[in-house]
């Protein structure tokens, strides 16, 4: 099985959220997601400054079979995006946590962040959707 | 490893066939608008080009050279005589905008094959406009599209697709400004009727279909979705990719399809060129009749005319600067002629024949297929799954291998929904032994499978060159040469 | 049985094989009233013997007139060798080179000709081609729509001394998609598009794209590089639409401006495509390298296979349609590689500097039959300044389509009269010359069209 760090939040679209403070977290696709992905070759994030409503395109991840728009989870603007994807998108397939973390989200409403899964409830999910 | 033109090339060396005597300088042309540099083409004889290029021909799998089972893009032989009567001098010098008094051969041609396509498909008029299928695709959507906002009914938001559909769906859809909606297929392979029901309302502009269906079998319930789709005031669109498997058997119009596309370098022999040229005709019935692309060609008093814009004020309009692709018209035209009415249901008969049979043969030598409850249409999917799981190879590798002993793959992970799948279409014109040579094929590759893994995964051995790698192209992206690429102490002159 | 080798044997021994009867079991899965009965529509079949016989009865009222038609599509010397090797089996009768490994002849030839495209256009990369000119034109407008996000626009100008046609693929191809078509007009005495028409039509809205032709539709030079400074300066991306003849004299796009153009796109066919009643052609669409992943359709790229050695993939193709699907860059699918190939040939063969000479005899002979013309009574240039290879006459005392149809009478294809197109240029013709139009050539148009104005 995929890693699948404790201290993380997760979403059905396999995206992980680490809080950084009371509001911005930080978004990147879970260690099981690059997996399913392949090799990524392209990584489109979004722009600084930006807004997203819960659930809009954010970014897109590309491997040569496969294109996946990564979604906002919550509700918030963007106030910072891993520039060096677009040199290096196999950092999201060597580091998916860690380096190759994708976007930073003001969130408007912290509180949404309570509905999103815990790391082992992530984990059941991801292995009942393998069947 | 094959040299590129560009390494061949030596400064000051020149074709002088092709010379043509030194002309004047252009001085009226300001200085600041003319180009300071040539281009930094080759400079090559016409024998290093002509070798060079006879040697790339090699290098390429193709119908004439090798069994080409490549589901859903119809390999069939393509018959030599479509491209010498296309490449007539009358014909290849015409010029686009030459008045219809001109000569009416060509015209003539055109109008004979608008009204046999309109036969086969049955449809009310056709227009042979749309460049590629997915050109036709748009141009089928567009009419869609005009169709509604011309009745002001201008909610309707949404095109509906099966999730096996090919991508140009979806994607022609959204370039017509729909939301393409995916309705699952069931597991006999049919669209879903309960969920075609519950997605259909005020917001369904239509439903394209392509029937046989791309899972390789046809759609038992057509009319009931013709009549739920139409109910809804939608419109259906006949995806034409398969229309080589019911060719004259049955037609789309009577299944109540409103608007269709073709792909004549599918059904009607045209070749593929390495990628295109295509040509994607559409057809409509009466209701659409205003809306078809131009230019058409009509006959007025025994003439054959152009129809443009100023004739068909609610015209699309134009899908490119002329006629489509005038010279793929010609040769399904030709190829439709030597055919006639009787051969074209024979095209239909003996690609059904040749898909049933090596889908029993495959079946028989323990291959799985997607769906073994169905007849197949003119081709069907092997599903390469327990492979997969005991072996630990892909689909792709089987397909890699395949190249080793002579064949071209087919077609590979489509549908995405059926796991490592390969789509196999045989085509009429293959012969019975090169089926039973096939089925070998993959018997012994799934031997080899079992009991060397390694040498599927890292084929092919055989050709040129050993697997390629996508990832390194894609991310570090050489798309052109450049002088660096041709340094002079390494280059080979042959 | 035409082009299907089965004989009785074999039908019998598939069917057994099968476990149906007939042929006709194997559709038994299609309900009864949808069969259809017989085609009456569709004639009998012919031996090729006979299909010979037609096709070459139609060619041949085709004729073989002069043609001093452009517009487009252009008459040029074609090298022999181009065909016989384009027609190849291997070449011909391939698919789309989804196997790279079975496929590096179509993959090279690509990417050979993505090669000498840029180098012609000045530009950074090309794709794999379009269907032709004019649809190429709407790609590289949803291209620079979608690629220009800061400007946050969906207007885009087109000036009116684009060629109609494109302009009409445009409209279609586009008009579902909120994008806004501005025209910018022309300058009467000029037939170009002066700097003022561009203002007039940027206005004080943003832009997404400024479309530029060189040479116009009227054959003539426009000022590339202040309408491109112009539109940059607006924050708009620009797109050439260039004729790939005269760019072997002309500024290269790439060179347009302080900055160079955002996107070129063009007509391939004079590149060893016959004229061949206006298709298959090929479009040809250029750009820089940081929009290389915005480009629509199919594109080449370099890499090395396991063992080290180069070779040849396409390569972006996750933004292609069947990968991406609604979300596809372009429903796009087929390129026109057998034109691709043709036109690499053509670059190859002919080379930078016989594909120079090529330009020059085009112009040279313009220039001498738009003197020779206007020596006419009742013909003049309708614009001044440097032109191409076309050029537009006005016709006094007759109307132009009477004068065109004397002249189709003695076999020659003088122009295309422009009334359709331009309400007023009614008295117009558009002209073109190429490298086969010598004396002899020019002269028997002289005489015609001095017959026809009189």
């Amino acid at each position: 099985m995929s890693e699948v760090p404790s201290d993380l939040k997760y979403t059905r679209a396999h995206e992980w959220l680490r809080l950084e403070d009371d509001s911005v977290v930080t978004i990147g696709i879970t260690d099981h997601a690059q997996a399913q992905l392949g090799d990524l070759v392209f990584v489109e994030v979004p722009e600084t400054g930006s807004s997203l409503g819960a659930g809009d395109a954010a970014a897109v991840v590309e491997s040569v079979k496969a294109a996946s728009d990564v979604y906002a989870p919550v509700a918030g603007e963007v106030v910072g995006a891993n520039e060096q994807l677009d040199e290096s998108p196999e950092l999201v397939n060597n580091d998916p946590f860690g380096e190759g973390w994708i976007y930073k989200l003001r969130v408007e409403n912290p509180a949404a962040l309570d509905e999103l899964m815990s790391a082992a409830d992530y984990e059941a999910f991801a292995e009942s959707e393998e069947d | 490893m094959t040299e590129l033109i560009f390494d061949h090339s030596h400064p000051g060396r020149s074709n002088g066939a092709q010379m043509l005597p030194p002309a004047p300088e252009p001085d009226d042309l300001p200085e600041a608008l003319r180009r300071s540099e040539r281009p930094r083409w080759p400079e090559v004889s016409e024998l290093q080009a002509v070798r060079h290029y006879t040697r790339l021909s090699q290098l390429n799998f193709s119908i004439d050279t090798h069994v080409y089972p490549l589901g859903s893009c119809t390999m069939k032989h393509n018959p030599r005589a479509c491209n010498a009567l296309a490449m007539l001098p009358g014909f290849l010098e015409r010029h686009p905008l030459a008045p219809p008094e001109a000569g009416q051969g060509y015209l003539a041609c055109m109008y004979d094959l608008q009204n046999i396509l309109a036969e086969v498909t049955g449809m009310r008029g056709v227009s042979l406009a749309p460049a590629a299928g997915a050109q036709g695709e748009f141009a089928g959507v567009s009419m869609i599209r005009a169709y509604h906002d011309a009745r002001g009914d201008t909610e309707r938001s949404e095109i509906l697709v099966p999730d096996a559909a090919h991508g140009t769906n979806p994607a022609s859809a959204s370039m017509c400004g729909y939301k393409a909606r995916e309705l699952p297929t069931d597991e006999e392979g049919d669209v879903d009727l309960d969920a075609l029901r519950d997605a259909v309302g005020p917001q369904t502009a239509g439903i394209m279909l392509t029937n046989p269906s791309t899972v390789g079998v046809f759609e038992r319930n057509i009319e009931e979705m013709a009549t739920i789709v139409h109910e809804a005031g939608g419109l259906l669109y006949y995806d034409g990719a398969n229309l080589n498997a019911i060719l004259g058997k049955v037609r789309p119009g009577d299944m109540g399809f409103d608007v269709i596309h073709l792909n004549l370098h599918k059904t009607f022999s045209t070749p593929h060129g390495g990628g295109g040229p295509g040509a994607g005709p559409v057809g409509v019935r009466e209701n659409l009749l205003p809306y078809l692309p131009t230019p058409m060609v009509a006959e007025e008093d025994g003439r054959y005319v152009w129809r443009t814009e100023a004739d068909c004020p609610d015209t699309i309009g134009r899908m490119t600067a002329f006629a489509g692709n005038a010279g793929v018209l010609l040769r399904a035209y030709v190829y439709i002629r030597m055919l006639g009415r009787r051969g074209m249901e024979r095209v239909a008969e003996y690609a059904t024949l040749n898909a049933n049979y090596l889908m029993t043969r495959l079946r028989e030598a323990g291959f799985e297929v997607a769906f073994p409850k169905r007849r197949a249409s003119h081709e069907f999917i092997v599903t390469l799954k327990r492979e997969h799981d005991q072996y630990g190879i892909s689909a792709m590798d089987f397909a890699k291998r395949m190249l080793d002993y002579g064949f071209h793959a087919p077609t590979m992970y489509f549908p995405l929904l059926v796991p490592e799948c390969l789509l196999i279409e045989p085509t009429e014109t293959e012969a019975k032994e090169d089926l039973d040579r096939l089925v070998e094929v993959f018997t012994t590759i799934r031997e080899e499978a079992e009991n060397n893994p390694e040498l599927l995964r890292t084929a092919p051995h055989t050709l040129p060159l050993r697997r390629l790698d996508e990832v390194r192209a894609a991310r570090d992206l050489h798309l052109r040469w450049s002088p660096e690429d041709s340094e002079p102490a390494t280059g080979t002159e042959g | 049985m035409p082009f299907i080798p089965h004989t009785e044997t074999d039908v019998r021994s598939m069917l057994d094989a099968i476990g149906v009867e007939d042929i006709d079991g194997l559709f038994d899965e299609i309900a009864g009233g949808l069969r259809a009965g017989e085609l009456e529509g569709v004639p009998e079949g012919m031996p090729e013997m006979a299909v010979n016989r037609l096709m070459e009865r139609r060619a041949a009222q085709e004729g073989r007139p002069l043609c001093f038609l452009g517009a487009g599509a252009y008459p040029h010397h074609i090298p022999q060798a181009i065909w016989q090797l384009t027609t190849r089996g291997e070449f011909y009768s391939a698919y789309t080179p989804y196997q790279a490994e079975a496929s590096q002849g179509t993959l090279q030839v690509t990417y050979e000709f993505q090669s000498m495209m840029a180098e012609l256009t000045g530009m950074e990369v090309s794709n794999a081609s379009l269907y032709d000119g004019g649809s190429a034109l709407a790609e590289a407008i949803l291209m620079a729509v979608r690629g220009n996000r800061k400007a946050k626009s969906k207007r885009v100008i087109v000036p009116r001394a684009v060629h109609p046609h494109y302009r009409d693929a445009t409209r279609t191809i586009v008009r579902n998609q909120g994008i806004e078509l501005v025209e910018a007009d022309f300058d009467r005495s000029t037939g170009t598009t002066p700097l003022e028409q561009l203002d007039a039509a940027l206005g004080d809205e943003a832009v997404a794209a400024v479309v530029i032709p060189q040479p116009n539709f009227f054959g003539r030079l426009e000022d590339v590089d202040a309408l491109t400074d112009r539109a940059h300066e607006c924050g708009a991306q620009v797109i050439a639409v260039a004729n790939p003849t005269a760019l072997a004299l002309l500024s290269p796009p790439g060179q347009w401006g302080a900055k160079g153009v955002d996107i070129v796109v063009g007509e391939g066919q004079p590149l060893g495509i016959p004229l061949s009643a206006g298709g298959p052609y090929v479009g040809f669409l250029c750009t820089r390298k940081n929009l290389a992943r915005q480009m629509p359709g199919r594109v080449v790229g370099r890499t090395v296979d396991a063992e080290g050695n180069t070779g040849y993939v396409m390569t972006l193709r996750a933004r292609e349609q069947d990968i991406r699907r609604s979300k596809a860059t372009s429903n796009i699918c087929t390129n026109q590689g057998l034109m691709v190939t043709a036109a690499t040939l053509y670059m190859s063969i002919m080379g930078p500097e016989g594909f120079e000479r090529v330009a020059r005899h085009c112009h040279a002979n313009a220039r001498a039959l738009r003197d020779e013309l206007c020596a006419i009574d009742g013909v003049s240039a309708a614009f001044d300044g440097p032109f191409f290879h076309e050029f537009v006459l006005r016709i006094d005392g007759r109307p132009v389509t009477d004068v065109l149809g004397d002249l189709a009478g003695e076999d020659i294809l003088g122009g295309l009269a422009l009334e359709p197109y331009y309400d007023d240029l009614g008295d117009a013709m558009l002209v073109c010359a190429t490298e086969l139009h010598g004396e002899d050539e020019r002269r028997a148009f002289a005489e015609a069209l001095a017959r026809a104005v009189a």
